[in-house]
C-alpha cells in the first residue's frame, strides 16, 4: 500500500514537478483553443459547400470527408509531421498538429453538421427565401440555429472526442500536458505526475461529459 | 379587367423530370383583384403559385410581377420577393423565434430597419391580424390559426404588392379555419391583390372575383365563382365540384 501511494499518489513528487504539468496544462488548453475552432469552423464549411446542387462537387466531398473519418488520427499525425517535410513542408509540431486536427475532426464535424442542416424542413427555407432573405441570411438567421440546436449532442460528444484526442500531439514532441507528464515521469521515476495529468484531464471534461448527459436526456424540444 | 395587370403569366411549363406539371398556363391578375385557384390534387395549381415567386423555376414561359421580369437573370430576385408575399399551408414559422421575432427578422434583414423600428412595425403587423398580445410566445405556444396568423403578419409587414395564399386552412381544425379566412378578408377590403389556392369554397363565392378550375397541368375554366360554381361548362368541373360536396 505504501508502495502504491508513493509511486502513484506521490504529492511530492507531482509538486516537484507542478511547473512542467503547468506548462503542459497551458499548452494542452492552446491545443484545444486551435483544434476546436478550427474544426468547427472547416467542418461547418464543409457541410455548406455539400449543399451545392452540383453533383461532382459533392462527390468529392463526401469522398474527402469519408477519407479523413477513415484516416487513424495518430497516422495522419505523424504523416504531416514526419511525412510532409519530404515534401519541402515543414510545419513544425504545433502546425502540423492545427493541420492533422483540422483534416481529421472538421470532416467529423461536417458530417454532424450536415445532418443537422438536413433535419431543417425545406419550408423554412422557403418561408425565409420567399421573404426576400438571401440564401446566406436564410442559412444564417434560419437554418443554421436550428440545425446546431438539432444536433447539439452530437456537437458537444465530438468536442469531447477532439479534446482528448489532444493528447496525441506528444507524439510530436509538442509539450502538451500528456508528454510533460511523461518527463516528469522519467525525471523522477514516479509515476504520480501521469496520475496527475490523467486528474486534470477528468477536471477539464466532466463538466463536458455532465453537459452531454443533459443533453442527451432533456425532453425533445419545441420544434 | 378592374385595372392594369399586376401579375402577368403567360405559357407557364414545369416538369419534373418525365412529369408535366404545368402544361401552358397563362395567368393574368389585375390590382386589387383576389383570383382563387381550385382543382383537384396534382393539378398543378401549387406549383403555379410557386413559380410566381420563383420558388420553383418554370421550364419555359414568361412571368411579369408588378412591371419586373420574374425569370431574368439580372432581376434581383430577393428585392422582387419582398413585393410578393407567401403564406404557406405548413405555416413554415421559424419555431426558434417568438411571433414578433418571425415578423421582423425580414424587416431587419431585407428592408434594412433597425432593432427598433423592425420590431415597431412587426407589433403594428401583430395587431391586425389580432395577435397584439402573443408577440412573445412562441410558434409552438400557438394554436395552428395564431401561427397561420403570425405567417400572414410576416408575410404583410414587408407591405407587399401581391399575396399568395397556398391551403392557408388546409392545415387547420375547423374551428380554427374562421379566424384565418377572417383576416384574409380584411386584407381583400384593404385592397390587397390576392392569388389564393384554396378548398374553402365558400371563401371563393363570397369574395372571389374571379375562381379558375385546373386540372391536368392546364386551367380548364374560369370566371366569376357564381358563373363557375352555379354553371360549370366541364364535365371536368362538374365531376370536382361533385366529389367536394361528398365531404
Amino acid at each position: 500500500m505504501e508502495l502504491f501511494v508513493s509511486s502513484f499518489l506521490n504529492v511530492e513528487v507531482v509538486w516537484a514537478a507542478r511547473a512542467l504539468l503547468l506548462q503542459g496544462f497551458a499548452n494542452t488548453m492552446l491545443l484545444i483553443a486551435i483544434a476546436v475552432p478550427l474544426g468547427l469552423a472547416g467542418g461547418l464549411l464543409l457541410a455548406l459547400l455539400s449543399l451545392t446542387p452540383v453533383r461532382i462537387a459533392r462527390l468529392l466531398l463526401a469522398v474527402w470527408v469519408d477519407l479523413f473519418r477513415a484516416l487513424p488520427p495518430l497516422v495522419l499525425l505523424v504523416f504531416v509531421y514526419g511525412g510532409l517535410p519530404f515534401a519541402g513542408l515543414e510545419l513544425g509540431p504545433l502546425g502540423s498538429v492545427a493541420v492533422a486536427f483540422l483534416l481529421n475532426s472538421s470532416a467529423y464535424y461536417a458530417e454532424i453538421l450536415r445532418a443537422g442542416i438536413d433535419s431543417v424542413p425545406r419550408g423554412q427555407w422557403e418561408a425565409a427565401r420567399s421573404s426576400g432573405l438571401s440564401a446566406l441570411d436564410t442559412l444564417g438567421w434560419v437554418v443554421l440555429p436550428q440545425a446546431v440546436r438539432n444536433v447539439l449532442p452530437d456537437l458537444v460528444s465530438n468536442t469531447l472526442e477532439v479534446v482528448k484526442l489532444t493528447s496525441i500531439a506528444s507524439v510530436v514532441a509538442m509539450p502538451e500536458l500528456l508528454y510533460q507528464a511523461r518527463q516528469a515521469q522519467s525525471v523522477t521515476y514516479n509515476a504520480s505526475p501521469l496520475v496527475a495529468a490523467a486528474l486534470i484531464y477528468l477536471l477539464l471534461l466532466w463538466p463536458l461529459v455532465r453537459l452531454l448527459s443533459r443533453l442527451e436526456h432533456r425532453l425533445p424540444s419545441r420544434m | 379587367m378592374l385595372s392594369r395587370p399586376i401579375i402577368e403569366a403567360r405559357a407557364i411549363h414545369k416538369s419534373f423530370g418525365p412529369l408535366k406539371v404545368l402544361d401552358g398556363v397563362d395567368l393574368v391578375v389585375a390590382e386589387r383583384e383576389l383570383v382563387f385557384i381550385i382543382g383537384p390534387s396534382g393539378s398543378g395549381k401549387s406549383t403555379l403559385l410557386r413559380c410566381l415567386n420563383r420558388l420553383e423555376e418554370p421550364t419555359s414561359g414568361h412571368i411579369v410581377v408588378d412591371g419586373i421580369d420574374v425569370l431574368a437573370h439580372r432581376t434581383d430576385i430577393n428585392a422582387l420577393r419582398r413585393r410578393i408575399g407567401m403564406v404557406f399551408q405548413s405555416f413554415n414559422l421559424y419555431p426558434h423565434m417568438t411571433a414578433l421575432g418571425n415578423v421582423a427578422l425580414a424587416l431587419r434583414r431585407v428592408v434594412g430597419l433597425r432593432r427598433r423600428d423592425a420590431e415597431e412595425r412587426a407589433r403594428s403587423a401583430l395587431a391586425r391580424v389580432g395577435l397584439a398580445d402573443k408577440a412573445d410566445a412562441y410558434p409552438a405556444q400557438l394554436s395552428g390559426g395564431q401561427q397561420q396568423r403570425v405567417a400572414i403578419a410576416r408575410a404583410v409587414a414587408l407591405e407587399p404588392r401581391v399575396m399568395l395564399f397556398d391551403e392557408p386552412t388546409s392545415a387547420l381544425d375547423p374551428e380554427l379555419v374562421g379566424s384565418v379566412l377572417r383576416v384574409m378578408r380584411q386584407l381583400r377590403e384593404g385592397g390587397m391583390t390576392m392569388v389564393v389556392v384554396s378548398h374553402e369554397m365558400e371563401f371563393a363565392r363570397a369574395a372571389a372575383d374571379r375562381v379558375l378550375f385546373m386540372d391536368g397541368g392546364r386551367v380548364i375554366e374560369q370566371g366569376p365563382p357564381d358563373c363557375l360554381f352555379g354553371a360549370p361548362k366541364s364535365d371536368r368541373l362538374r365531376a370536382f365540384l361533385r366529389s367536394l360536396e361528398r365531404h
